[in-house]
């Protein structure tokens, strides 16, 4: 099993690796895949919307097959580097994502009633999308570095002194994306560390401290009503949107591009709410297959962490399998009112720049890891 | 030991556990959507289509009325509604301008509706077909023209409490309109149609259509042009007489068809929310009782007492019951005495020594209290009960009124002498010429009715409307004898104002006193029927309390000499080419198109 013979070559490799060992093309063509099939569903999804704004029915299909085309070779970027590099840099990039979050203050545009991009002239940009790859390498960097950290509860609280700067800053606009950073954390450090009760009271003070934040706020205090009654709520149109939505689906759904309630019935139906749309339209089988293609790239991505070289390149690619299972759970669940309503897209599929270019990054860094398998040994 | 193997050891199996909880996750996710989708889809399918589907309802075409020639008494015309999709304008100052001068509305009113986001926006309703045929002519994108149909009469009032007219929905309110309303109402039909939020429909996408079946079309019995003078006729007499109301039914002895029923004042059917007379406040709009009143028909919804023309049943009772022969002698003091009681004659000097033939023609009081007492009760009672007098009559109207009579076992001597001239009882007139019909027309009960046939949309006969008969109820000889008697009171006695120069009439003339007797108030009417050997047209005129003159000899037969001077000629009977003045003889006139 242990067979790490040839780390030190490895060591030594140049920045990029591209000619090395192994590849993961089953990771690569799932994740390719369930784009593709999101760009087709948001053409589907946002067509109508696009021809009300006076634009051409393909308007956001369009632009999010740019960024999606853009993305990929990003992806192809980072795993074209050696995962040790960003063992190195951890910090450096997650203090970039922590300050891009802190300029959407500075010069942050609102959309949706929250302030959460930044403008970049030719693109908007959502920080907060970029933190999630951040997390996952500064976490899993610390969790190699300070392992001994993580068994009490005041060292564990210094090694999460720098993410959860940036989760403050973001759970202030976005809580649902502070919810995903933070259960990347938690799960990271769980499967790591030792002593796990430190982060399970971490995770405690968070679900408090959720609870709080929400029973506080009177913007989001109308969810919980929202989810408990949608029918009768005056938060709750969404919700019963979706299900309208889902409900009408049946076994086969209506057949590609025929939603009804993409026409302007459901909000944010190529966004958010899109695994609704794609339940309409393909029916149950449509959604159960992409449940079951979310879930066999997870195992798949499981797979490349239990192979991985170290305990960094390993924590790495977990986070990243965190952040894809906590956005599908907390997506679906919405959608389908099993959870209270929040904002959370659905990961590769939904429309969204920032989503797609974080997502296909962190593609990226389980690629660069599954460089330096040895699966079939 | 190699710290891969320690992550080995302990982080491996937390990864699976990690690993197992998103399984689990994924598979209650998945449970969830079976729920939604399988068990809960119907729920949701259903209120999804509600607020997806829209449902445009395609009016029927309501029946049309026509009267026995084939002429239009309730019809449809085509009006058509204009409204415009803001969303779907592609042009709006266009659709403006042109809304403007083809509907004849203000621009503002135009542009403020055309500029509304909405999902659909009428602009004007019951629009000439002609302006909706050149609006969509135009072809502008966004603006609509629906067609509808909106119930017309075209003679306005006439014979407007028998065919009445519909309600907003096409539904009928009183009269023929709403006893036949299942026959002429039709199915409406529906187009649904998915639409967008905003309600655009979605195009492309399968609507569900339901074309309406049209109503099918009555022909009734009436006659336009007897149905037409007939209310001249009553015009006339209520205005001469100044009397409350003036009617008049022409109907057919034989078989119960009813050519005319003016019941004046008559109302408007195209306005029958507009009072027929002088309101007496100007601004006051009309309360629901005044227009219930006029819109009532008098002789189906209400009773009278019919008075003498009531001795035809009393004189056909004692025939019946084999009590009386034509030539049997009565004295007439001017009074009878009656039990405790002395009931006078309307002739106060008396009417001496008479025969029954000269009884009948004076319209003697005591000879039928007399014939009334020699029949006696239960003998009266079930020739009433053989004329139908105890039923409606089961005309095809809403509303008709029932009788009221003493009940047999309180009728004593002072009752029965009373009922036997027409009084103490209150029956409808279409009672009393039902049981007329079937002492002159050789013993037949019919039912007095308007509705015939049932046409499709093609005009092909699908229904001929049956009624009940019931077969002698009256026997030959004494319809043969009545005939003859009824005759006589035209040509020699009271109803001699009834004559027409070359018919041979037979009649009975009325004068009923309304209650309360001290009120002086009275109803003046005659009963008639030509020719008298094979009676083809029966009528009764009531004049309700004229003013002056209410001698129903005096005022209410020579309505109708007037009207079967005018109408005898028009169905086909023609004039006895005889110099005979007196007219006793009868002529049968044959091949009558009738």
């Amino acid at each position: 099993m242990s067979s790490n013979t040839d780390t030190n070559k490895k060591q030594k490799a140049s920045f990029f690796h591209f000619d090395e060992g192994f590849f993961d093309y089953q990771t690569l063509f799932i994740s390719v895949v369930l784009v593709l099939f999101g760009i087709m569903m948001i053409y589907s999804a946002s067509s109508y919307r696009a021809v009300m704004e006076g634009n051409p029915d393909y308007f956001y299909a369009k632009k999010q097959a740019l960024i999606a085309a853009g993305s990929i070779l990003a992806m192809f970027l980072v795993s074209g580097v050696n995962y040790k590099k960003y063992y190195y840099f951890a910090v450096y990039i997650i203090g970039i994502a922590i300050i891009l979050c802190g300029c959407v203050f500075v010069l942050g545009i609102a959309s949706h009633g929250a302030v959460r991009w930044i403008n970049l002239g030719f693109v908007k940009l959502q920080p907060s999308e970029l933190l999630k790859p951040a997390i996952a390498v500064y976490i899993a960097k610390v969790c190699s570095s300070h392992a001994k950290w993580l068994n009490d509860f005041k060292s564990l609280s210094k090694l999460m002194i720098l993410p959860l700067i940036g989760i403050g800053i973001v759970a202030t606009e976005n809580l649902s994306t502070a919810i995903v950073c933070f259960m990347i954390i938690v799960v990271v450090v769980f499967v790591a560390a030792d002593n796990v009760r430190p982060i399970i009271l971490w995770f405690l003070l968070a679900v408090v401290a959720g609870i709080v934040l929400i029973s506080a706020e009177g913007y989001r205090g109308g969810r919980i009503d929202a989810w408990l009654n949608p029918e009768t709520s005056d938060n709750g149109y969404q919700t019963m949107q979706s299900l309208y939505a889902i409900g009408s689906g049946g076994l086969f759904g209506k057949g590609l591009g025929n939603s009804i309630q993409k026409t302007g019935f459901l909000p944010e139906s190529h966004n958010d709410m899109i695994f609704s749309i794609i339940c309409e339209e393909l029916g149950l089988f449509g959604g159960l297959g992409i449940i079951a293609l979310f879930v066999m790239l997870l195992f798949r991505i499981k797979y490349v962490a239990t192979n991985s070289p170290n305990k960094f390149a390993s924590y790495m690619v977990i986070g990243v399998m965190a952040q894809i299972a906590v956005q599908l759970i907390i997506n679906v669940g919405v959608v389908t009112n099993t959870l209270p309503p929040t904002g959370v897209t659905l990961p590769f599929i939904s429309y969204g720049g920032s989503s797609i270019l974080a997502m296909m990054i962190e593609i990226g860094l389980v690629l660069s890891v599954s460089r330096q398998l040895e699966p079939y040994e | 030991m190699d710290f891969k193997e320690l992550f080995e050891l302990r982080s491996v199996r937390k990864l699976g556990l990690v690993i197992w909880c998103i399984v689990i996750a994924a598979m209650l996710l998945t449970a969830r959507l079976v729920y939604i989708m399988i068990f809960e889809g119907e729920y949701y399918n259903e209120k999804a289509t509600n607020i997806q589907e829209r449902e445009r309802s395609i009016k029927a075409q309501r029946g049309i009325i026509y009267d026995r020639n084939g002429v239009i008494l309730a019809g449809n015309r085509a009006v058509c509604s204009v409204s415009v999709i803001h969303n779907q304008i592609t042009d709006e100052e266009q659709v403006i301008a042109n809304l403007t001068k083809l509907l004849d509305i203000d621009e503002v009113t135009v542009r403020k509706k055309v500029e509304k986001v909405s999902s659909r926006e009428s602009i004007k309703t019951n629009v000439d077909k002609e302006i909706a045929d050149q609006i969509r002519s135009l072809d502008m994108d966004g603006v609509m023209v629906d067609e509808d149909y909106k119930r017309y009469y075209p003679y306005d009032d006439l014979a407007s409490k028998v065919i009445g007219f519909t309600g907003a929905d096409n539904q009928g309110i009183v009269g023929l309109e709403v006893y036949y309303d299942e026959i002429l109402q039709g199915t409406s039909g529906s187009i649904k149609t998915l639409t967008t939020s905003r309600g655009i429909e979605i195009p492309d996408k399968a609507e569900t259509r339901e074309e309406p079946v049209p109503g099918k079309n009555l022909i009734t019995s009436i006659d336009v042009n007897i149905q037409q003078y007939a209310e001249q006729l009553a015009i006339q007499t209520m205005e001469l007489r100044k009397a409350n109301r003036v009617c008049i039914i022409v109907m057919n002895p034989k078989n119960g068809e009813i050519y005319a029923l003016a019941d004046v004042p008559e109302y408007d059917l195209n306005n029958p929310f507009e009072l027929n007379i002088e309101a007496t406040s100007t601004d006051a709009s009309p309360t629901s009782d005044q227009l219930n009143n006029m819109w009532r028909c008098f002789p189906i919804n209400d009773t009278y007492e019919p008075g003498s023309t009531f001795k035809i049943i009393t004189a056909t009772s004692a025939f019946e019951a084999g009590v009386l022969n034509v030539n049997d002698g009565f004295s007439c003091p001017g009074y009878r005495i009656v039990g405790d009681r002395r009931i006078r004659c309307h002739k106060v000097v008396g009417h001496g020594s008479q025969t029954f033939r000269e009884g009948i023609m004076n319209s003697c009081n005591p000879v039928f209290m007399e014939i009334g007492a020699r029949v006696g009760v239960k003998d009266f009672y079930e020739t009433m009960k053989a004329l139908g007098l105890f039923e409606k009559t089961g005309i095809d109207l809403p509303g008709e009124a029932g009788s009221i009579f003493h009940k047999i076992e309180n009728v004593k001597e002072v009752e029965l002498a009373t009922m036997s001239f027409g009084q103490s009882f209150q029956i409808t007139p279409f009672q009393l010429m039902r049981a007329a019909s079937a002492v002159v027309n050789g013993g037949t009960l019919v039912t007095p009715h308007f509705g015939v046939y049932v046409t499709d949309s093609n005009n092909n006969i699908v229904d001929k409307i049956s009624y009940n008969t019931r077969d002698g109820v009256v026997s030959e000889e004494t319809s043969e004898t009545m005939k003859d008697l009824l005759h006589d009171v035209v040509a020699l006695g009271t109803g001699k104002n009834a004559y027409v120069e070359g018919y041979d009439i037979g009649g009975k003339t009325a004068t009923s006193e309304k209650l309360p007797r001290s009120s002086n108030k009275y109803i003046s009417s005659f009963l008639g029927f030509a020719p008298t050997e094979n009676p083809e047209v029966m009528a009764l005129v009531l004049i309700d309390e004229p003013e002056g003159t209410y001698y129903g000899g005096t005022i209410a037969a020579p309505v109708i000499g007037d009207l079967y001077e005018n109408i005898l000629p028009y169905i086909g009977l023609d004039k006895k080419i005889s110099t005979d003045t007196d007219a006793v003889e009868t002529v049968l006139i044959e091949d009558t198109v009738f």
